[in-house]
């Protein structure tokens, strides 16, 4: 036998089938849509994000140092005020001053690779014209496993620059205006004197940025072109397990001195967007499960009013009144979770049409949009619309218990 | 040796600045096996002093006994439990639930109480219901019944819990003559068996064929006196 408060639950719903059905869909359609449009926003940014951690590195050492470095009378007197004048800036060439050691230590961490480069401008010249490019001097053999280069060359490969002391890899957009192909030699003008190179490759990421300005050569040449023998200004890393960028970075950094920015800060912005995003989302699903809550509310209201009668009987008989709460508490919940259900379902479904919907912008044809189907989004919504439920449910119910049973008692005899 | 008492009881009502006086000052015993009724004009207050004996309601300043024991200052949930352990309403109304069945009209207080298992409950309720005539009507509904049946149903359920105490407001105020002398049958066969039974009444064959009658006027308690059928 069924308790005693969930059969008479049920009799007040069965006696209100129609209202209570229109409840159990307001629920269903909360839920359906929480799941299935928080899973398409989520499954949005989880694209972008692998796009960005694909496609840059996950750990940045550069040259520069968070704080600036303390004048040595700074850390004399702890709490003096101090008024330090004239400070010139030190160190007038720029670079990790101990890029090797750097290098050796990375050597040894597993899961760890990284790509040490040196940037500088070049002006290259062919046929009488001058283009002013971004050089990156790169390992071409590290370079191939710290960044997506290999993805995108068109023309050549790495190894064609590890095999070519004065090779350059350049970009599609550069090359068809220099009207240059594999093979063909650009004359150089660079700080540390003038220089021919050879094209070895020809790359291409779609970014016209990139594809019109960046070069690649060997790091030891580019430290030729611009007079800094040994120098590094950049290491480059990618990690086998992304989720250890932060303290890796923050490691490297209290370990080496120099900056070490993770993938997560360089990309703030964008992620702080994410989150606002999330924010605007989630509050409008659970608005629109809220609303779904004012139906459960109608409906125990609707029944409460209607039954006074009985719930007096009820506890003229000896029901306290925490039972009769109960009774009502779990007609919301009955609708609740039928309605949850319902909306799981109709969530699952809907995040599989959502996720053939071609992707706008997409970069590769068949391309649809990434929806995130995951168990914890059918438990949060779930949850929530339960959480609602109960709670619309709760407040007519404890008027319910409140009211004295006399009151009705009197005016019926 | 008296189960249920009431030492100066009174009740007051307020409606905003006027006060109503309910019952005022009643001090009435009542012995195990007892059969008493409750006469009074309309208005007098009987409604109110039942409500006042059975726990349903709580006194202005004065006391309800049970066993000698006070109830005044108990909490609402504790006069539930005695209410549901050792009382049973029959008000003039049925007041039956209409979506459930006789039986499950009957089974409510026992599955409150919960101290049998589901078929001992079944068998208790439908005994209950064969002792007022009622077994063949057990799975209909309560709108499918006369009156007269309902409020057998109603003095069924007050039963179920083989309560010490039926305290029953005008149970047949709105029966005939026939069925108004089976319920009084009834209510006096069960004080014959043990219970204590109060009644609230108008008909005047009630109060002549009760051992006790107490009347009320405007709150106040008459002194009791051997009942004449003139007097009524
Ligand atoms: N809610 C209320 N507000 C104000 N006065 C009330 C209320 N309920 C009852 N009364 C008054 O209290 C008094 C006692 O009422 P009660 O119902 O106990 O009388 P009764 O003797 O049962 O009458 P009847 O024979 O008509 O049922 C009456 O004067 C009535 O008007
Ligand atoms: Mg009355």
């Amino acid at each position: 036998m069924l308790p005693l408060s969930l059969d008479i639950a049920l009799s007040h719903i069965r006696s209100r089938k129609r209202q209570a059905l229109v409840s159990v869909l307001g629920v269903a359609i909360g839920v359906g849509f929480f799941i299935a449009l928080s899973g398409m926003m989520n499954g949005f940014q989880d694209y972008y994000r692998t796009e960005l951690i694909e496609s840059n590195p996950h750990i940045v050492i550069s040259d520069e140092y968070r704080t600036p470095a303390l004048q040595p009378l700074e850390g004399a007197e702890k709490d003096a005020v101090l008024d330090i004048k004239r400070v010139l800036p030190r160190d007038p060439v720029r670079g990790l001053a101990n890029a090797p050691r750097i290098m050796r230590a990375l050597d040894l961490m597993p899961g760890v690779h990284y790509a040490p480069t040196l940037s500088g401008q070049l002006l290259l010249r062919r046929a009488g014209r001058d283009y002013a490019v971004s050089a990156l001097g790169i390992a071409p053999l590290k370079e191939e496993r710290a960044s997506n280069l290999v993805r995108d060359m068109n023309q050549g490969s790495l190894a064609h620059l590890a095999a070519a002391a004065d090779g350059v890899i350049i970009g599609a957009k550069l090359a068809e205006k220099m009207q240059a192909g594999i093979g063909d030699t650009l004359a150089v003008a660079a700080r540390g004197g003038r220089a021919t190179l050879r094209v070895v490759g020809i790359f291409k990421t779609g970014l016209e940025q990139l594809d019109a300005g960046r070069v690649y050569v060997n790091l030891t040449k580019q430290q030729a072109m611009q007079g800094r023998a040994r120098i590094v200004n950049q290491i480059r890393i990618r990690l086998a397990d992304i989720r250890q960028s932060i303290p890796m970075a923050e490691m490297l950094e209290s370990r080496f001195g120099y900056k070490a920015a993770p993938w997560e800060e360089t990309n703030s912005r964008i992620l702080s967007v994410f989150v606002l995003q999330n924010f605007i989302i989630y509050s409008t699903l659970t608005a629109i499960m809220l609303v779904a809550g004012f139906g459960i509310y109608n409906i125990i209201s609707t029944v409460v009013g209607e039954k006074a009668r009985d719930i007096a009987i009820m506890r003229s008989i000896g029901l306290p009144a925490p039972a009769i709460v109960r009774m009502f508490l779990v007609q919301g919940l009955i609708v609740g979770t039928i309605g949850a259900l319902a909306g799981c379902v109709m969530g699952y479904f809907m995040a599989r049409g959502l996720a053939m919907v071609p992707a706008p912008g997409a970069t590769e044809p068949g391309q649809t949009l990434r929806v995130l189907i995951q168990g914890w989004r059918f438990v949060l919504a779930g949850g929530i619309a339960l959480l609602i439920a109960a709670w619309a449910a709760w407040l007519p119910a404890r008027r319910a218990a409140r009211t004295n049973p006399l009151n009705i008692i009197r005016g019926a005899t | 040796m008296s189960v249920l008492a009431t030492r100066n009881l009174t009740r007051h009502l307020h409606d905003g600045e006027v006060e109503f006086t309910l019952v005022e000052d009643v001090s009435v015993s009542f012995a195990e096996g007892e059969f008493a009724v409750i006469t009074g004009p309309s208005g007098s207050g009987k409604s109110s002093l039942l409500y006042l004996l059975g726990l349903l309601d709580v006194p202005t300043s004065g006391d309800v006994l049970l066993d000698g024991e006070s109830t005044a200052r108990l909490p609402e949930d504790a006069r539930a439990a005695l209410r549901l352990r050792h009382f049973g309403f029959v008000f003039q109304f049925h007041f039956l639930l209409p979506e459930l069945t006789v039986l499950d009209n009957v089974m409510l207080p026992m599955r409150q109480l919960a101290r049998l298992d589901e078929a001992a409950m079944r068998s208790a309720a439908r005994g209950v219901l064969a002792g007022l005539g009622m077994e063949d009507q057990a799975r209909k509904l309560p709108s499918q019944l006369s009156g007269g049946q309902r409020q057998r149903v109603a003095v069924a359920r007050a039963l179920a819990n083989q309560p010490r105490f039926i305290l029953a407001d005008e149970p047949t105020g709105s029966l005939d003559s026939r069925n108004s002398a089976a319920v009084f049958a009834m209510l006096q066969d069960l004080s014959r068996r043990g219970h204590t039974v109060i009644v609230v009444t108008h008909d005047a064959d009630f109060a002549v064929r009760a051992g006790r009658r107490i009347k009320l006027v405007d709150g106040r308690q008459k002194p009791e006196v051997r009942i004449q059928k003139s007097e009524i």
